[in-house]
């Protein structure tokens, strides 16, 4: 069974990831029984078809998709994929910041595509809990990846405090 | 100056240490070359024309002498004893070795300094106005400001693969010295009417291939919120800016597409969801910052030095060197001093080991320790007393630094070009060296007057040769050097981007282009006009007309020697 990074932890995995075809279209495509991240055409095609059947699938937003299209699916979806196409396609970053701050989205938020052990900081401070490594990557020596830095100046989501405010807190702790 | 808190230093440690792991894990086949690229970029680190060049960042320019010592010793130890200063007043080293960059980080890191973010699809060196803190005509210090956005912009984990490179600059003077209409954000410190400190925001600025200055996006913004409103433009930019296409990936590009006001009102929309947030920045993360800014412990003096003043009436070479080279200071007593790096010869904003190593004992004798770096790639002195001018020239004479040419024909903005740059079409320093060997009299550069000549010698523009009054433009057509001439470009709150005057020139044709252009400024200015205000005032007609007078088109250009090395285009 394959195995990805889930917060700071190696599991094993039983999503599967659904890409159409050339051939195959959103609507037409076979919807699999097992727990699969959809692409948002699917969802977006099927979502009544996928709700009344039960199946606990999620979705695949692409770097060029924004968490707008799902704000309101957003509590039947136990999983939102964010993919990075190649590493410097920085688009899903914003997707992950935009779904943890704005919309509140309490799910897993799984990167995929070219994930890489040097985004993996960046990606977490983003909202990112769940990390599908490139297959031809160490993903036990990738862990190493989350912990590069032991502060960070800015606000993001796993620190809504950025350096400056809690420097000020120390000072005044100091003094 | 602002000096490190543990916390600042252990970042930069930490990146040192990530580095040094991306280097080793490349070095053992598990990074390939292509995907340590980025992460090597965004610590400076280039592979060029003959090896790898590493880009030092100068925070808004300042150093301290220490600083700039351990550049020399750095300069010397991993590199040819020599350092060139960019237009982002950064450092370049252009000979290092590969793996010892790690080594040069963790060096640079003992003195509060780093190489992050010189390159990359990032948020670049925020840059600033070399009299920060001591210009007459500013309103307020600006490098308060450009620390806060240094700080938030250092890896920032949301911006860090942005389409195209970003870079800010910030004004806080009546005069622009920043050029940040040719910013992807231009910030100008203001008040409002009730003397609240704000900015004014200009997005969409930038030189390259098409040249566009910034459009106001935001009359005022109280400057609490700059750091929720610039992460609102970044947000838009990161998710919209186009990556089809790098020639079209800057800002510029998508408020151009969008139309400044539409891009306004999508900035506002997105920084409605995060204004007043826990980002909003606070009166004592200001004052915390401000006040690694205080001035230094200036003496009190009178506003004028008899002793200063005979010397000025006796000594031609000093008073000529005192009208180019000093600056007016806010203090009465004091002035600020540009040494400038374009002594003939030279390759512009060059500077060795020992060249470093004295101007730090000149910052320490004359000026409380701490120095800048101009976009104009030379040196200031900032704080240096009226009585101590003299004894500062002849020490700079004597290292080559007292050239009196600042704002002349031969203060030239200049990148390395083809001898060194991997993407240049063309060489710049032999057209830079051409330039100086015909303008070798300095009464002829004085006569001449304000003038601003720059030379890129490629379409990134790292020479602003769009906005210089005489711009200089490599061009490579069929393997041969050629240089595009444009005039009438001008930095400054007026900022203008240049006109092409016609097709190309060789490389030996140029110097001639400059003195015809010259000598129809002569010929033509009334007493009190500069270059740029005949040509405004004339147009371009009779410069043109004198510019190809007798151009001999039969003459075949010289075919350069240029090596056909895989061009590193991604991160100019």
């Amino acid at each position: 069974m394959p195995r990805i990074i889930k917060n700071t932890q190696i599991v094993e995995d039983h999503w599967q990831v659904l890409t159409l075809a050339e051939n195959e279209t959103p609507e037409a495509v076979a919807l699999p029984a097992a727990p699969t991240l959809l692409p948002l055409a699917v969802w977006l095609a099927r979502r009544d078809e996928i709700v009344t059947a039960g199946l606990a699938h999620g979705v695949w937003l692409d770097a060029g998709e924004g968490p707008e299209a799902v704000a309101d699916d957003l509590e039947r979806l136990p999983v939102i994929g964010v993919n990075f196409p190649k590493f410097t396609d920085g688009r899903s970053y914003s997707s992950a910041r935009l779904l943890r701050e704005r919309y509140t989205y309490r799910g897993e938020i799984r990167a995929l595509g070219d994930v890489q052990q040097d985004q993996l900081f960046f990606m977490r401070r983003c909202g990112i809990d769940a990390y599908a490594l490139r297959a031809d990557k160490d993903i036990e020596k990738a862990l190493a990846g989350l912990a590069v830095f032991s502060d960070t100046y800015q606000a993001a989501v796993d620190q809504p405090q950025p350096l400056f405010r809690r420097r000020t807190a120390r000072g005044q702790e100091a003094a | 100056m602002y000096r490190y808190d543990s916390t600042d230093q252990q970042l930069i440690d930490e990146r040192v240490s990530q580095y040094r792991g991306q280097m080793e894990r490349h070095l053992a086949g598990e990074l390939s070359a292509d995907e340590l690229r980025p992460l090597r970029l965004q610590n400076g680190l280039y592979i060029q024309r003959h090896g790898p060049m590493l880009r030092i960042a100068i925070p808004y320019g300042m150093l301290s002498s220490a600083q700039l010592r351990k550049l020399a010793e750095i300069s010397r130890r991993y590199d040819r004893a020599v350092g060139h200063f960019t237009t982002r007043q950064n450092m370049q080293l252009n000979w290092p070795q590969f793996e010892e960059t790690p080594e040069i980080l963790a060096e640079l890191a003992s003195v509060e300094m780093h190489a992050v973010q010189t390159s990359g699809n990032c948020i670049r060196n925020i840059t600033s106005d070399q009299f920060a803190g001591v210009a007459p005509d500013e309103l307020v210090d600006p490098r308060p400001y450009c620390e806060l956005l240094r700080q938030w912009s250092t890896f920032h984990p949301e911006f860090a693969f942005l389409p195209r490179k970003f870079k800010i600059a910030v004004n806080a003077a009546a005069q622009d010295r920043a050029v940040i209409r040719a910013h992807d954000i231009g910030l100008e410190v203001v008040s409002d009417e009730r003397g609240e400190i704000g900015f004014k925001v200009l997005v969409g600025g930038g030189l390259g291939r098409t040249p566009i200055l910034g459009k106001v996006v935001r009359e005022f913004l109280p400057r609490r919120h700059i750091l929720s409103y610039l992460e609102a433009i970044l947000r838009l930019y990161n998710r919209y800016g186009r990556r089809d296409n790098m020639y079209k990936a800057r800002i510029k590009i998508l408020v151009q597409a969008l139309g400044s006001e539409e891009f306004a009102r999508q900035v506002e929309a997105e920084w409605a969801h995060l204004r007043d947030g826990e980002t909003t920045v606070t009166d004592a993360e200001f004052d915390r910052i401000a006040g690694h800014f205080e001035p230094p412990a200036w003496e009190t003096l009178p506003a004028e030095d008899p002793v200063h003043n005979t010397r000025l009436t006796t000594d031609k070479a000093f008073a000529n060197w005192v009208k180019r080279c000093v600056h007016a200071h806010k203090t009465p007593g004091y002035a600020a001093v540009t040494l400038s790096l374009k002594a003939p010869g030279v390759a512009p904003g060059n500077i060795s080991d020992a060249q470093m190593i004295a101007v730090a004992d000149f910052a320490d004798r004359f000026s409380f320790g701490e120095l800048r770096v101009s976009h104009e790639q030379n040196l200031i002195l900032s704080d240096v007393k009226l009585g101590d001018l003299h004894e500062l020239w002849q020490l700079a004479r004597g290292q080559r630094l007292a050239t009196a040419n600042i704002g002349l024909l031969t203060d030239m903005i200049c990148c390395p070009g083809g001898d060194l740059c991997a993407l240049a079409n063309a060489r710049s320093l032999p057209i830079a060296e051409a330039v100086n060997d015909k303008f070798d009299d300095l009464d002829y550069l004085y006569d001449i007057g304000d003038i601003s000549l720059n030379i890129s010698g490629c379409m990134n523009s790292c020479g602003h040769h769009h906005v210089a009054n005489i711009g200089i433009l490599g061009v490579d057509k069929n393997d041969e050097e050629w240089y595009q001439i444009t005039v009438g470009g001008e930095q400054g709150n007026d900022a203008i981007i240049g006109k092409v005057i016609g097709p190309s020139f060789y490389a030996q044709e140029v110097p001639e282009v400059i003195e015809a252009l010259i000598a129809v400024y002569l010929e033509r200015r009334t007493a009190s006009e500069r270059f740029i205000d005949t040509w405004q005032r004339v147009g371009a007609e009779p410069f043109k007309a004198r510019a190809y007078a007798g151009r001999d088109r039969r003459r075949t250009a010289k075919v350069a020697d240029k090596e056909s090395q895989a061009k590193e285009i991604v991160n100019a």
